[in-house]
């Protein structure tokens, strides 16, 4: 069984307007089945309102499902009793650096979570400079967030999170207040974690070119999985992708318009390197 | 550049008492406040103006920054003061006008000054040698055992350290409101102060919002980090009493042996 | 000739050591009508640029000049600079405060001094042009969804009806779809009404398709001022800075490279997608 997995799972969450009487029932969230197998690179792709960071905030059993069942690592989410495990377990880095740093030294801040879960001092010290050390932020840990980059504080949200020693890792949009530099600094971060240390990553991001190295891909519109496969698959639905007006890497769809021009190249080009070289095949 | 902003007026710099353990700082400085008011008679402020004077030393902390803090208090001093000499019923010394000063007064006068002057600059020394971080976990620590009556010692350290970390952030975000209204034509320094207090609605609006998302967004990762209030708590950095905090009891202790004794010979 | 900077220095922290030189030097025009891309990454001083333009932030040296007048004489109205410079700053949605939309927009044209008729006629018009749906105009600003907020506040200072439009990264954080939308609307905007629009941004390839002029700034300083076509080539020095060129300018390189007669000057998908398809006939004809 996977390390993440989802059966079913619908959330509904009821709309009042000023007076408290009930507008209308919206379902962010509409049947939608996974399962994760552990050490996987995940990706969920979609639009805001598409229903992906609500779907994020069940596996950390922030928010609990109107129908259906989570497990994390077998445990159902919707059980009052294992909500502490299913927290250390699958940890959870939010959009907003500012947001979610807690302590006002950034070695105190990523000791913030073990403190929490009653590690000894002596251990926290030791998975404080481990997880700093993981994220390149060792160098850093004296100093106050406020002063850090966007990526900055952003890899120290992660370091927090791993210092709790989870098996999985979900990160709602960590990218989308960075500027370039801090997006990349971020995403070869949360690479690092994946391939090194072998944590199950769950990113869920609206720009493509963070999902080329996932191993599987989600794309989600109006609560549901409208796509699903590897990158190279998803990439390959250019129109689909298109109408839902997504963001298509530029080689792709470079690849797309000179195919539509009678060139015969392969579907799903992800760098330029492989058009380059798909072109020397045809000539 | 405002989140470069120090809150609390901590000075940085090595010294013997910065590396005192917080608690030490907060139960001399309340041990001291309260020497100041039982002793009577000149000796006993000799006795509290050395020690303090020491202490300072020790600091490495600039004189000037412990005097920085009288000024803003200089208006009520000079009003205590100016209350106690002519006010005080007695023997009188000199009288002008109406006004009449007494030996009474005069000794009151001296006495309220030099106790004041005193507690203000021993509680700076105390601000300007721990962090606010420091004294947060000293407070909590010693509010600890308070917990039979209900107190929330955890609680309030763990609110006064997120205001501490949120403090420059809402200063910055409030300077980009106003700097916005204004691009948006707002003018907040004309006009009567009822027109100036209702020009404040588009910043406070805004910023009140932005707290409210903050602290929404907080919380939430607080729960998500596992975060349920103090209990089974461990501590990264936990207070333990090393050899200097109990010398720095033993001197306090001490000093407050001699001050008695000096303000009951003399 | 609408702005002028004329060695424009700012430094943050005055005399102390930690003085900070956030703009070094700066001489720039901006001409009547131009739609200007200013890049840089984040502490590259375009923010602390664009804000000396409407007077927020005063030069330490140096002289700014708006239509001809010098903005730092004795007798020169910073708030009429204000409503001429119109600048939208980064997430604009979080300055909304008013209880509907409508009377958020008004908030400008009145400070300005125009009475409520002729305020809510130019508020109207401003919502009008970001396109924002009528039905929304007497809703709660925080009501609407991120895009909607967004251009609620960008009508704010359009219904000042400014000259210069300055907008400070007005994409940041919307997603893909709400990101064209937006620089569609600001293009239209441009092409419809001529008026002068600066891009502040972080991304090359947001703003490579619509400005017509690209400024590069880097640790305070002008870096390039040129045309894209003209900034793209020099991508490789940009990638020193933490910039980057859009993707098809190192495609297109990397074809080059190869041997294929490609245009270097392409910078949009259409454009590529042109001269790779010439240059692969050519050389199958070979």
């Amino acid at each position: 069984m996977g390390i993440v997995r989802t059966e079913n799972l619908i959330y509904e969450y009821i709309r009042r307007d000023e007076e408290g009487n009930v507008e209308g029932i919206t379902t962010a969230v509409d049947r939608v089945s996974l399962d994760i197998a552990p050490g996987e690179f995940i990706a969920v792709l979609g639009h805001n309102g598409s229903g992906k960071s609500t779907l994020a905030k069940h596996i950390n059993a922030i928010l609990n499902p109107t129908e259906g069942t989570v497990w994390v690592d077998g445990m159902d989410t919707s059980r009052e009793e294992s909500v502490w495990d299913i927290r250390r377990t699958a940890g959870m880095v939010f959009q907003n650096p500012d947001n979610q740093i807690i302590g006002q030294v950034v070695e105190e801040d990523v000791g913030f979570g073990p403190e929490n879960m009653g590690v000894p001092t002596r251990e926290i010290w030791e998975r404080v400079e481990e997880s700093l050390k993981a994220v390149g932020m060792y160098e850093y840990r004296k100093y106050s967030p406020n002063k850090l980059s966007g990526g900055q504080k952003q890899r120290v949200s992660i370091a927090g999170v791993l210092a709790m020693h989870p098996k999985c890792i979900v990160l709602d949009e960590p990218t989308a207040m960075l500027d370039p530099r801090g997006r990349r600094e971020v995403i070869r971060a949360v690479r690092a974690l994946n391939q090194v240390e072998e944590i199950t990553v769950i990113l869920i991001t609206h720009y493509m070119e963070e999902i080329v190295h996932a191993d599987r891909v989600f794309v989600m519109e109006g609560g549901r999985v409208a796509l699903e496969g590897t990158p190279r698959e998803i990439f390959s639905q250019v129109e689909k992708l298109k109408s839902l007006r997504l963001d298509v890497p530029q080689v792709t769809l470079l690849a797309h318009e000179l195919r539509r021009r009678g060139i015969d190249l392969p579907e799903g080009i992800l760098t330029g390197q492989e058009l380059a070289d798909a072109l020397c095949a045809i000539v | 550049m405002l989140r470069d902003i120090t809150i609390g007026q901590y000075y940085q710099t090595e010294s013997p008492v910065h590396r005192l353990d917080p608690r030490v700082k907060i139960g001399g400085t309340l041990l001291y406040i309260i020497s100041l008011f039982l002793f009577s008679g000149f000796a006993g402020y000799i006795a509290a103006a050395v020690f303090l004077a020491v202490v300072i030393r020790l600091s490495h902390v600039p004189f000037r920054f412990m005097v920085k803090g009288m000024k803003a208090i200089l208006f009520l001093l000079l009003i205590t003061v100016g209350f106690n000499l002519f006010l005080t019923p007695g023997t009188e010394l000199i009288s002008f006008w109406k006004l009449s000063i007494t030996r009474e007064g005069a000794e009151m006068a001296v006495t309220m000054a030099v106790r004041l002057t005193l507690l203000i600059i021993g509680s700076s020394v105390m601000t300007l040698t721990t962090t606010p971080n420091n004294l947060t976990d000293g407070m909590e620590k010693m509010m600890k055992p308070l917990r039979i009556f209900h107190v929330p010692a955890h609680e309030v350290a763990m609110i006064m350290s997120i205001a501490l970390r949120f403090i420059p952030i809402l200063l910055e975000e409030t300077d980009k409101i106003m700097k916005a209204q204004l691009a948006r034509g707002a003018d907040f320094d004309s006009g009567n102060l009822l027109q100036r207090a209702r020009s404040m609605v588009p910043i406070l609006v805004p910023l009140f919002i932005s707290a409210f998302r903050r602290a929404n967004d907080l919380a939430m990762a607080m729960e998500a980090r596992c975060y349920r209030g103090g209990e089974g708590r461990t501590k990264m950095k936990p207070l333990i009493y090393q050899r200097r905090d109990r010398i720095g009891y033993l001197c306090i202790l001490g000093y407050l042996v001699i001050g008695v004794t000096l303000s009951r010979i003399w | 000739m609408a702005i002028i900077f004329d060695h424009v220095n700012h430094v943050y922290g005055g005399d102390t050591p930690l003085a900070v030189k956030a703009l070094d030097d700066i001489c720039l025009q901006i001409q009547d009508g131009q739609f200007v891309g200013i890049i840089g990454h984040t502490g590259s001083g375009k923010s602390t640029l664009v804000q000396h333009m409407n007077g927020l932030l005063k030069a330490t040296s140096g002289h700014i000049y708006f239509n001809g007048e010098d903005i730092y004489d004795r007798d020169y109205s910073l708030k009429k600079l204000r409503s001429k410079v119109g600048l939208v700053f980064q997430y604009p949605e979080h300055q909304l405060f008013e209880v509907d939309v409508f009377s958020d927009v008004c908030f400008g044209p009145q400070n300005l001094g125009y009475d409520k008729k002729e305020a809510e006629l130019k508020a109207f018009e401003a919502l009008r042009k970001v396109g924002l749906p009528s039905e929304l105009y007497y809703q709660s600003p925080f009501e609407l969804s991120g895009g909607q907020k967004r251009r609620a506040a960008i009508a704010g200072v359009l219904a000042m009806e400014p000259e210069v439009l300055i907008l400070d990264e007005p994409t940041a954080g919307l997603d893909p779809r709400g990101r064209a939308e937006i620089l569609d609307q600001i293009k239209g905007l441009q092409t419809d009404t001529g008026m002068t629009i600066l891009l502040v941004s972080h991304s090359m390839e947001d703003v490579a398709e619509y400005v017509d002029r690209i400024v590069v700034m880097n640790k305070g300083r002008i870096l390039y001022d040129d045309c894209p076509k003209e900034i793209f080539a020099r991508y490789r020095e940009l990638e020193e800075i933490g910039l980057a060129a859009p993707q098809v300018t190192y495609i297109l390189h990397e074809l080059q490279n190869r041997g294929f007669q490609v245009d270097m000057n392409a910078t949009t998908i259409e454009e590529a997608a042109e001269t790779v398809a010439d240059a692969v006939r050519m050389r199958k004809k070979r």
